[in-house]
């Protein structure tokens, strides 16, 4: 599989979120995953569907690390 | 001992959205049940509960949300809790739990592997979500579980916060149950006991019964401590005067052909509410449209309620929604208040062909009026027995 492009990663991200309950009008790079009310659970949801897509296996560890939606974007791309 | 008394209360069920709904419609004749299934059909979710809060909850666990937020507003509770968040409690009951949940996950498995079952998938599937999940709803920080008694369990859920309360462990306790059970793996195994009936129809007490048909829902009741309900001005639906809970010890699935433990438990329930057999008014049956049950019901009634028994109306609200496994008996005891409170009894849906060893008034045809000659009071009790042989009658007095 080709190398996702950073468009593909943020699609597959912000879709997951609002299907999380998100509101898509609130979401973009800097967006802090807390005040999306997006928790630990969605984000084990989220690892799932990244390693789904991507190929990409975060850890908790990993999923600890991300604060901003920018985040996720970026470590899943630095990944892929 | 202080009373404990109902003042709020709310349904999800074959018949509609509300409490009311539920009484109106089943009075009116009405049935839920359609191609042999008591399905919730204008229930959906996301019309009541944020994304969020639906996607976090199994089937069972959203009817018994929605169920408890019109319960709360039925009691006046507003934003503010009318006591302090430890002293509420949260007890709902189901038979089985996020079934579908159980059965989505374990397909997903098989198909893609263990890395395709949904970190979600505990959280709902278990059977304390539905009590979990009104107390995070609610910010309710009180004693807070489910209870697991098959088609018992609404009953035994309501009995025990009842006793919570008496005991002083709460104020007030949201109680109830929820089931939905409506899946393939629970159909299957429904069937295979042989347990559901054939024709798809539901008629309880009835010669040609042949089985129970499955419903979902949820009931749910808000309990409170008479004098704390009292101070705060509330008003009460009604008291709930009485539990007795027992068990048949006699067969996993079968009740005890002469229902002895269903007996005992209804005398138990009438002695907890100090009341004699005369005084019962009305009688919410079990009455499941299965020959053994409406037949070892019937006796049991007459064993604890005597000669009195052949004068009392005897309805099964499972005859215009099926049978709500362990929902079943807080939505019948919703039903039981409803129908107190505006003295009509509903009547026992398809009842038409008299079985010659189930002689008593199973209300056929139409509701009918409730009189209550001099002095009698609006009592009634609600029986619920569950596979396991679990016996469990709630004794109520509307207000």
């Amino acid at each position: 599989m080709a190398d996702p492009t950073t468009e593909q990663i943020e699609k597959v991200i912000t879709d997951s979120l609002i299907s999380f309950g998100a509101n898509a009008e609130d979401i973009n790079r800097d967006a802090e995953l807390a005040a999306l009310d997006i928790d630990s659970l969605d984000l084990a949801e989220l690892s799932q569907i990244i390693e789904e897509h991507f190929g990409v296996e975060l850890t908790s560890a990993d999923v600890a690390e991300i604060t901003t939606v920018g985040d996720a974007i970026d470590l899943v791309a630095e990944r892929a | 001992m202080t009373e404990v008394v109902v003042t709020g209360i709310g349904a999800i069920t074959p018949l509609g959205l509300g409490a009311a709904t539920l009484h109106e419609r089943w009075a009116a004749g009405v049935c839920g049940i359609e191609n042999g299934e008591g399905r919730c059909r204008e229930f959906v979710a996301t019309d009541h509960l944020s994304v969020k809060e639906a996607r976090r909850a199994d089937r069972f666990t959203q009817l018994a949300l929605v169920a408890s937020i019109e319960a709360l507003a039925d009691a006046g509770w507003g934003a503010e809790l009318p006591y302090e968040a430890s002293r509420i409690g949260s007890m709902i009951g189901t038979g089985i739990g996020g079934i579908g949940t159980i059965e989505t996950n374990d397909l997903a498995m098989f198909e893609h592997g263990p890395k395709h079952v949904s970190p979600l998938a505990v959280p709902l599937m278990m059977g304390n979500a539905a009590a979990a999940a009104v107390s995070m709803r609610h910010g309710l920080r009180g004693p807070s579980f489910g209870t697991v008694s098959a088609c018992s369990s609404g009953a035994d859920a309501i009995g025990t916060a009842m006793r919570a309360i008496k005991y002083g462990d709460a104020l007030a306790i949201v109680t109830g149950g929820a089931e939905a059970a409506l899946t393939p793996l629970s159909r299957a195994a429904f069937g295979a006991l042989d347990a559901l009936s054939v024709s798809g129809i539901s008629r309880p007490f009835d010669a040609r019964r042949d089985g129970f048909v499955m419903g979902e829902g949820a009931g749910v009741l808000v309990l409170e401590n008479g004098d704390a309900a009292q101070a705060r001005g509330a008003r009460v639906l009604a008291v709930l005067r009485g539990y007795g809970a027992t068990a048949d010890a006699h067969h996993v699935t079968a009740p005890h052909p002469t229902g002895e433990g269903a007996a005992a438990a209804i005398t138990r329930a009438l002695e907890d509410a100090q009341v004699e057999p005369t005084d019962i008014v009305y009688v919410n049956a079990h009455g499941t449209s299965t020959p053994l049950n409406d037949r070892a019901e019937t006796i049991a009634l007459k064993t604890a309620l005597g000669e009195h028994v052949r004068t009392i109306p005897v309805s099964s609200t499972k005859s215009a929604i099926g049978h709500l496994l362990g929902a079943g008996g807080a939505v019948e005891a919703v039903a039981t208040i409803l129908a107190l409170r505006a003295a009509v009894i509903p009547p026992t849906l398809g009842w038409a062909q008299r079985d010659p060893d189930l002689d008593l008034d199973y209300v056929p045809d139409r509701a009918r009026p409730l009189d209550l000659s001099e002095g009698q009071r609006p009592i009634a009790i609600s029986n619920s027995f569950g596979f396991g042989g679990h016996n469990a009658v709630l004794c109520l007095e509307a207000r």
